[in-house]
């Protein structure tokens, strides 16, 4: 019996730690499901732009107040979860505070007063952050999509973070022996005189529980993630590294389109071949995206990474104009279809169409109100980049639906007959050079 | 008006220094033909050697890219793209900031690739080199903000050209509070020119205009014909034409000095 705890421990981390690993395989495949896109070049470049924007949060900073906030509660994050490497070894060997006598009172006393200052500002500049989710109007989180489940979420998260800090602390007081010491115990040092009094066993029940709920606590939060906007603590760092290099008002040019131009446009094709023969029979590529699985794999990866901050859409020209557009939401959609696929295949072995598209989620009057001013890309603080999500939509409504607003259709009729977007003759187009 | 095309020099075997890239809007938009216009002035006086396409140019394809047609793009582009190998184009000059972009960035994956300019930066360089000289005259103090085009800026990251080209003014350059990289879209990008926009509360033309009157300006300084359009519509929603006005930089540089 003496190795209960030991084996419940045990059995706790394989299943919270086993069921993350599920969920990450299926987060994979389900980004698998887009197209490939070589992103394989420049590797100095991209592992620069990681450290600097998802390591670094450059771009975090650029609104001071929430981005030094996020720094700090990202730093307590990286740093205070050293400490996990400790509760898991004495939680599996039965020891406790292993790394005290090994790393010697001074130095183990920096680290755990490290860990517990951190842990006091993270708890502060959370207590900030639920102050402006819900008594400081702040705009950006008070958007249509923000209602319901999106605005909880975010809500959860910061009570994880106030019980998990708690119970850091909580678990550092009721320690006695490590407050006898003293070293490190620069916060849970005005905790603890809370239990004088009390007696031994109590104290020490209280440490156990704050011991095991925090772990436990942990644990639950890592498989929170993947139903939560909060996967940005990881996905950040493979988005920010797949990020986009061109410039920003570069669009792809598409190779499918290129092909067929190119017969056109040549005087010496035969318009009457018949295609070449392929060695599988190809379903002829689709123009544009009709659903997720017509984007490509960062723009999912990108759906998945997004934590619903609203920069982008406070940004937005056509949003702060009342517009339906809103480019936070066109992520938080692209990943609600996206899941949406992935249970369907969950469920089914493999697809099963439900008669149901990304253009359920998205309408095409929020497509048509972008100006592609690229407002969004800029602001986003971990390279998200809603605009090619837009574009390739609105592909598929023109190439595939013939669908443009009726205005754009007279423009471009205008463009393919004379040349300019407005109906002049392009023989005309050097008159300027003699009018007064 | 000195502006020699492409056919003309190539009957005579010359090859211009750049070709300047006129654009739908600096061809046939009355308003943006002024700033066609100017350029040109400028061009002449600091004895550049240009040429223009003239009736062998048509539409980049920009506006039929943004609404999503590639095929149109990518007909207009090769078209064009035919027409300037065919005069051995290396550098082309452009008043448009669309136009700007999809030259520079999305015609080399179609077979063109040229060193594109904006017209900012052209005429930077042409400053570096001694060749053009710029001096306030009747602008001298006036208060002018610039406001920077979403094709020019963002998309390219061309923040300074316009700036320094200001200053020479010797006006007092005036920054909006989103200006740069946080510069506000005057609404006409992604060809929301060439459609009414969706509905909402308020057009995004009379936002920027707000941001412009905010910093009571003498002038609004464009480098784009289609956000000066945008602007000059939003400064006479707001009654305000008669104390300010919507210039291009090169119109600004181009009455200074009376040209």
């Amino acid at each position: 019996m003496q190795y209960l705890p030991n084996i419940l421990f045990a059995l706790v981390l394989i299943a919270g730690i086993g069921f993350f690993t599920r969920n990450v395989r299926k987060l994979i495949r389900n980004i698998k499901l887009g197209r490939a896109i070589d992103r394989s070049d420049n590797a100095a470049r991209r592992w620069k732009n990681m450290a600097y924007i998802a390591l670094g949060q450059s771009k975090m900073v650029r609104r001071p107040i929430s981005g030094i906030l996020h720094v700090v509660v990202y730093l307590g994050f990286i740093i205070i979860n050293i400490e996990i490497l400790e509760i898991i070894i004495d939680g599996l060997l039965g020891t406790h505070r292993i790394f005290q006598p090994i790393l010697g009172d001074g130095l183990y006393g920096f680290l755990i007063g490290t860990f517990e200052v951190l842990a006091f500002l993270v708890f502060v500049a959370v207590v900030v952050f639920w102050l402006r989710r819900n008594t400081v109007k702040v705009k950006r989180f008070l958007n249509k999509e923000m209602k319901g489940w999106p605005s909880n979420d975010g809500n959860n998260i910061l009570y994880f973070e106030i019980v998990l800090m708690t119970l850091f602390v909580l678990m550092n007081a009721a320690d006695t022996s490590f407050q006898q010491a003293g070293v490190g115990n620069i916060v849970s040092g005005f905790v603890a005189p809370l239990f004088d009094g009390m007696g031994a066993d109590t104290i020490h029940l209280v440490e156990r529980t704050s011991w095991w709920l925090h772990i436990i606590g942990i644990l639950i939060f890592l498989n929170y993630l993947y139903y939560s906007k909060h996967l940005h603590i990881l996905l950040a760092f493979p988005n920010t590294y797949y990020g986009n290099l061109n410039p920003q008002g570069q669009f792809d040019n598409l190779e499918s389109v290129t092909n067929e131009v190119k017969l056109m446009l040549d005087p010496n094709a035969d318009p009457y071949a018949t295609p070449a023969e392929t060695e599988t029979a190809e379903v002829p590529e689709k123009f544009g995206a009709e659903d997720v699985t017509d984007l490509n794999r960062v723009q999912l990866l990108n759906a998945y990474t997004c934590t619903e901050c609203g920069r982008c859409t406070s940004v937005c020209p056509a949003n702060q104009t009342g517009k339906e557009l809103s480019p936070r939401a066109i992520m938080m959609k692209t990943r609600d279809r996206l899941e949406e696929v992935g249970k369907n295949i969950d469920k089914n072995g493999e697809f099963k169409p439900d008669g149901k598209t990304l253009l359920d989620y998205i309408s095409t009057e929020e497509l048509w109100a972008c100006t592609s001013c690229n407002a969004c890309v800029e602001e986003c603080p971990v390279s998200i980049d809603p605009l090619s999500i837009i574009m390739d939509m609105r592909r598929y409504q023109v190439m595939e639906k013939s669908a443009a607003p009726q205005e754009l259709n007279m423009m471009m009729t205008n463009v393919e007959n004379n040349g300019a977007p407005w109906q002049y003759n392009q023989m005309d187009r050097l008159n300027w050079k003699d009018e007064e | 008006m000195n502006v020699p095309t492409m056919a003309e020099l190539a009957a005579q075997g010359k090859q211009p220094e750049v070709l300047f890239w006129v654009g739908c809007a600096g061809s046939f938009d009355d308003r943006a033909k002024k700033i066609t216009k100017a350029f040109v002035k400028i061009l002449n006086k600091a004895n550049v050697e240009f040429a223009v396409l003239g009736t062998e140019e048509s539409c980049s394809g920009d506006p039929a890219k943004r609404s999503g047609n590639e095929f149109l793009f990518q007909m207009q582009a090769m078209t064009n793209i035919e027409v300037m190998n065919a005069y051995e184009v290396k550098k082309v000059v452009t008043a448009c900031p669309h136009c700007f972009n999809t030259l520079k960035n999305e015609y080399p994956g179609l077979g063109g690739t040229y060193e594109v300019l904006h017209h900012t930066q052209f005429l930077k360089s042409l400053l570096a080199d001694g060749r053009l000289t710029i001096e306030g005259g009747s602008y001298n103090g006036k208060r002018i903000t610039f406001h920077d085009p979403c094709y020019l800026g963002r998309a390219n990251e061309v923040y300074e050209a316009p700036r320094e080209l200001i200053r020479k003014l010797e006006v007092e350059l005036i920054e909006m509070k989103r200006c740069k990289r946080n510069g506000l879209c005057c609404g006409a990008g992604g060809a929301q020119m060439f459609k009414e926009p969706e509905k909402g509360i308020k057009d995004i033309n009379i936002e920027r205009t707000e941001d412009a009157l905010e910093v009571k300006p003498n002038i609004i300084a464009t480098g784009c014909p289609f956000c000066n359009t945008m602007m000059t519509d939003g400064i006479k929603n707001k009654e305000k034409e008669q104390e300010i006005e919507v210039l291009d930089i090169v119109e600004l540089i181009a009455n200074a000095q009376d040209l």
